[in-house]
């Protein structure tokens, strides 16, 4: 039998990861919420902004600067992708937009792949490890958790306690009653996708922390983000927010008892049973 | 204050108003009035920018609207209460009142406009903190209203606002709208309750699969053996 113990730091770190895994499905979920379009590309704008980190770190930055410069550097990728590849096809079947920005991904990774090969690259911390009756805490995830919990705080009060905030909240429940109230939706389409674009560029600054950067790193979070999202219902913030931490349970306490792998088996076995009993997500009134 | 000049508009390949001119002076209340599908809600989302006509023109004021989208609409104080009431179901009652003031020179006279809103409808004062979906069919259609006032509008466009209501509600609902007429807006409002509607607006229209057909004082209409027998039900 596997001593207590490590079950219980494996729920501690289960918590620690769902604080990021909730900031990247928040960021997903307020772009498909308001603008009905699910960025597949998401973490792979992510995975930009981390090489962005790396490279100002290995030029002498201080890892501040580097990481404020990667949350404006998300919010200039959001309203790219906005402006460059979904603004152009917002009448378009939802199928297409998908697909394009699908296409948008692969030619972010092959272009990752082209510009900076397929080496694995970490910026190192010197942060010490806390013990906890037994429970070994590294500031690696212990401020990465943190800072996610502000940020996802940041954006609960932006979001219910500003104007703009509301107005986002508003077009989300209804495009045409907003326009009447004389919301140019383009414009609120923009202010979301900077939003959204920002928080990736923040997950990115913290993911940092614990994971190197390759091309590849959005296989390793983007399916996942992307479940964390449908298991909480689309567009449903409080719901993404729960299954967030839903996941990391699992991932975590399963990776302890098995294998990590073992665990995203279970979570993606999890998630079809889920989507079985409850597809509008688990905090949807069953059928 | 708005002219409708040979306006044509639909769906796709589906033409659902035909060549309809109408107009209404300034603190006047006239109704639009017609069977299902006769193009009623069609016209109102032309008005608002909604959906572009496709041939005609439209005026506020001699400023010519052809052809501007709904959020430039609201600018010029045309406010468009739709169908289906349409109000945002998740935020609070004072949150779609804020809503409502979105554009600049609206969110200035916020206070004021709000203090007015509350005055007219008490109970929207009362639920101000409650979240939208959770009022009433009633108490939302007059949030609706509600909100449309808060963008010191000129024109109020109504659309069917007594659809889904209880029949005691719906005589409360045209009391209300007869004082919102008081406080000096015009307004063009769009109904199947024809007998309730002619005994609140000055004139009228009917349209029937998308032309108008009558047109008059509404104490007249509701003499016209045509309107009684097809919509007053005598």
């Amino acid at each position: 039998m596997i001593d207590p113990i490590f079950l219980v730091e494996a729920a501690v770190n289960g918590v620690l990861l769902g604080g990021i895994l909730a900031l990247l499905a928040l960021g997903l979920n307020l772009i498909f919420g308001v603008i009905d379009i699910v960025w597949i590309v998401y973490v792979d704008l992510v995975m930009v902004c981390m090489y962005a980190i790396y490279f100002a770190h290995v030029h002498g930055w201080p890892f501040w600067l580097a990481a404020l410069g990667a949350v404006g550097l998300g919010a200039l990728l959001g309203i790219a992708v906005h402006v460059l590849v979904i603004s152009p096809i917002l009448g378009s079947p939802p199928i297409n937009q998908l697909l394009a920005t699908g296409g948008l991904l692969f030619f972010i990774q092959s272009f990752a792949t082209f510009l900076w090969t397929t080496d694995h690259r970490s910026v190192r911390f010197a942060l010490p490890t806390f013990e906890v009756g037994g429970i070994f805490l590294p500031a690696t995830r212990l401020i990465p958790f943190g800072i996610s919990i502000l940020a996802m705080l940041a954006l609960y009060l932006f979001l219910t306690r500003t104007f703009a905030g509301t107005a986002i909240r508003a077009v989300a429940q209804d495009r045409e009653a907003m326009a009447l109230m004389g919301a140019n939706p383009r414009r609120v389409y923009v202010t979301t996708s900077a939003v959204g674009g920002l928080m990736a560029g923040l997950a990115g600054a913290l993911l940092v922390f614990q994971y190197s950067v390759h091309p590849f790193f959005g296989g390793q979070f983007g399916p996942l983000t992307f479940m964390i999202c449908v298991l909480g219902g689309l567009g449903n913030m409080v719901g993404a927010f729960v299954a967030s931490f839903i996941m990391s349970e699992i991932i975590s306490i399963a990776g302890v008892l098995w294998s990590t792998e073992m665990g995203y088996v279970i979570a993606f076995v999890v998630f079809i049973v889920v989507m079985f009993i409850r597809p509008g997500g688990i905090l949807a009134r069953p059928e | 204050m708005l002219e409708v000049r040979s306006v044509t508009a639909g769906y796709g390949a589906f033409t659902a108003l035909w060549d309809v001119s109408l107009s209404v002076a300034a603190g006047e209340a006239v109704a639009v009035v017609g069977p299902n599908g006769a193009g009623k809600t069609t016209l109102l989302r032309v008005l608002s920018g909604l959906l572009p006509a496709r041939a005609g023109h439209l005026s506020l004021d001699g400023i010519s609207l052809t052809g501007r989208p709904a959020h430039e609409v609201v600018g010029h104080g045309i406010a468009h209460v739709p169908e289906g009431r349409r109000i945002f179901p998740a935020l609070t009652v004072a949150d779609n009142l804020r809503m409502g003031a979105y554009l600049p020179a609206a969110r200035r006279r916020f206070a004021e406009s709000l203090a007015g809103v509350y005055a007219l409808f008490p109970v929207l004062a009362e639920r101000r903190r409650q979240r939208a979906g959770s009022l009433s069919g009633g108490e939302q259609q007059m949030l609706a209203i509600g909100r449309a006032l808060m963008s010191r509008p000129k024109l109020i466009l109504l659309d069917e606002p007594s659809m889904g209501l209880a029949p005691v509600m719906v005589l409360r609902l045209f009391d209300l709208i007869r004082r919102v007429r008081g406080e000096g807006y015009t307004i063009l409002v769009v109904e199947q309750n024809v007998r309730q509607v002619l005994k609140i607006v000055d004139r009228a229209y009917l349209l029937e699969v998308g032309r108008i057909k009558r047109e008059g004082r509404a104490a007249e209409l509701a003499e016209d053996e045509f309107v009684r027998k097809s919509y007053v039900g005598l």
